[in-house]
């Protein structure tokens, strides 16, 4: 937790902050809208005695108060998908078209992916790229048991990634919810930070830079890549960004999310960023209940 | 995370769980027991598209795209309508893959689409997933189970079952918030349900 207070001059409210990340998180699972409707996965938790509570920015996303997602019937049909709350941000940021061409770059174990797939009514090519064979057997059995068809799943780097399986063809949007420090999963792994260390966030920090710029270099001019983490240090968020609006044809813009979060920081130990780093939106735990999280739209401009 | 299944290698479980199906199906219904069987089935990235017709096929053996929707059609009665927004590839020998996408042929890749059907045998068989994603158009060889034989169904266990129509690969439903859902695939034969449920979705009420 110590860790935690290098950030105590960029987050409001330190305090209320710091009791949140003390705090357990409940379980939250997604309602696949590939398989079924809100409402009938409402009622089939309903017939099983399984209390949720709707969460109000999203009306698939449901608390589970008293019971893990796994033993039920709801469950077993792929009607439901295990996901923090605040993990279902990006997606609905990305907010893919049906028919479109989509890169999920970190896309194990899937729930963005088999999310992004629902939001496209699962149409389209949905590339979902891993560097990990056994989180991408955890991917493959996700996006089976949600029923997902859209999805061509691929074994390599992202940073290199290769658009010859599908002929060159650039992506309409690209996520990129990347690998990082994870200190804003504190809540869910209370030893998520026992790791952590300076080396190992700038280590991850050049990784993201690369992942993000080939994003933005495989997304058509127009097209849209969402940047996302669960950490707070802004050497893997701001300073990602700052690096790939210097080095790629793009631009961070606004967008909206009907959660409690705070600007994207300019300024962080002595370095100044693009001042458009502002528009991306850092989630406390303490705003809304949730996990910590991070994420940023951009435009690609050429 | 909960209920992520992180971890667990479902391709595994699917191909532990097809064996013992094929075993139940070569014992039972006389199953063609030829070479296929023994040839690996995941040897490979290569996804090759089905040709549309036999006048396109090149390799003889390789189902071709109406003979695939022919097959839903004759024995679950899906209309062929409701994949025609779907592409089939085959990787490996007989293991048939359904994609909302199109590509050009062949595509190498991890996994495209969702596995979808067994080919290159006496009986095609289809996935649990095929079957819980499409087996809603099914209008025949659909067996409803209450929900204690559904239990029992998901489970993985084998039960005896009153059923009068075809013996062989049957859709299984229940009843889930007012409707009947597939469940997943049941092998019907002497009097007996035979759950096909992969290891790896079993689950025990």
């Amino acid at each position: 937790m110590e860790t935690l207070e290098r950030y105590a001059d960029i987050v409001e409210d330190f305090g209320a902050f710091r009791a949140a990340c003390e705090r357990p998180l409940p379980s939250v699972v997604r309602v696949n809208t590939i398989k079924t409707t809100v409402e009938r996965a409402r009622a089939a938790l309903d017939e099983a005695g399984i209390a949720f509570e709707p969460r109000e920015w999203h009306d698939g996303l449901l608390a589970l108060p008293d019971d893990q997602p796994g033993t039920n019937w709801p469950y077993v049909h792929g009607w439901l998908h295990g996901q923090e709350e605040v993990s279902a941000v990006p997606a609905r940021v990305l907010d893919p078209h049906p028919d479109e061409r989509v890169w999920d770059a970190c896309a194990a174990p899937g729930s963005k992916t088999t999310q992004i797939a629902a939001l496209t009514g699962d149409s389209g090519t949905l590339v979902a790229t891993d560097n990990n064979l056994g989180r991408l057997s955890a991917l493959r059995s996700n996006a089976e048991r949600l029923g997902v068809t859209s999805v061509a799943v691929t074994h390599e780097d992202a940073r290199n990634h290769s658009l010859k399986p599908f002929d060159g063809a650039a992506y309409d949007r690209a996520l990129v919810d990347a690998p990082c420090s994870c200190e804003g999963t504190i809540r869910k792994n209370p030893d998520a930070l026992e790791d952590w260390s300076l080396d190992h966030v700038q280590g991850i920090a050049g990784v993201q830079k690369g992942v993000l710029r080939r994003a933005v270099q495989t997304t058509r001019t127009g097209g849209t890549v969402v940047y996302s983490t669960c950490t707070f240090a802004p050497e893997e968020n701001e300073a990602v960004l700052d690096y790939v609006l210097e080095a790629e044809p793009c631009d961070v813009v606004d967008f909206e999310l009907p959660l409690e979060h705070a600007p994207g920081v300019t300024e962080w130990e002595g370095e100044q960023f693009d001042d458009r780093v502002r528009a991306a939106n850092r989630i406390y735990p303490h705003h809304n209940d949730t996990g910590g999280f991070f994420c940023a739209k951009l435009e690609v401009t050429g | 995370m909960p209920g992520d299944d992180s971890g667990e290698s479902d391709e595994h479980e699917d191909r532990a769980g097809e064996t013992a199906a094929e075993k139940g199906a070569e014992r039972d219904s006389g199953g063609d027991g030829t070479e296929n069987d023994k040839v690996p089935t995941n040897d490979g990235q290569r996804f090759d598209r089905l040709p549309a017709t036999d006048a396109e096929r090149r390799d003889p053996e390789r189902p071709t795209r109406r003979e695939v929707l022919e097959w839903w059609d004759e024995r679950f009665g899906v209309d062929p309508s409701v994949f025609a927004d779907h592409t089939f590839w085959e990787r490996g020998r007989g293991k048939v893959w359904a994609f909302a996408g199109s590509a050009e042929t062949p595509v190498e890749t991890e996994g495209l689409g969702m596995t979808f059907l067994r080919t290159r045998r006496e009986h095609w068989k289809p996935t649990l997933e095929a079957v819980q994603r499409f087996g809603d158009h099914a209008t025949r060889n659909v067996v409803a189970l209450s929900r204690a034989e559904a239990a029992t169904f998901v489970a993985g266990r084998d039960q005896s079952l009153p059923w009068d129509g075809d013996w062989g690969f049957l859709v299984v439903t229940h009843e889930l918030a007012g409707e009947e859902e597939p469940l997943g695939v049941g092998l019907y034969v002497h009097g007996e349900l035979r759950s096909q449920v992969p290891t790896g979705r079993r689950r025990e009420f």
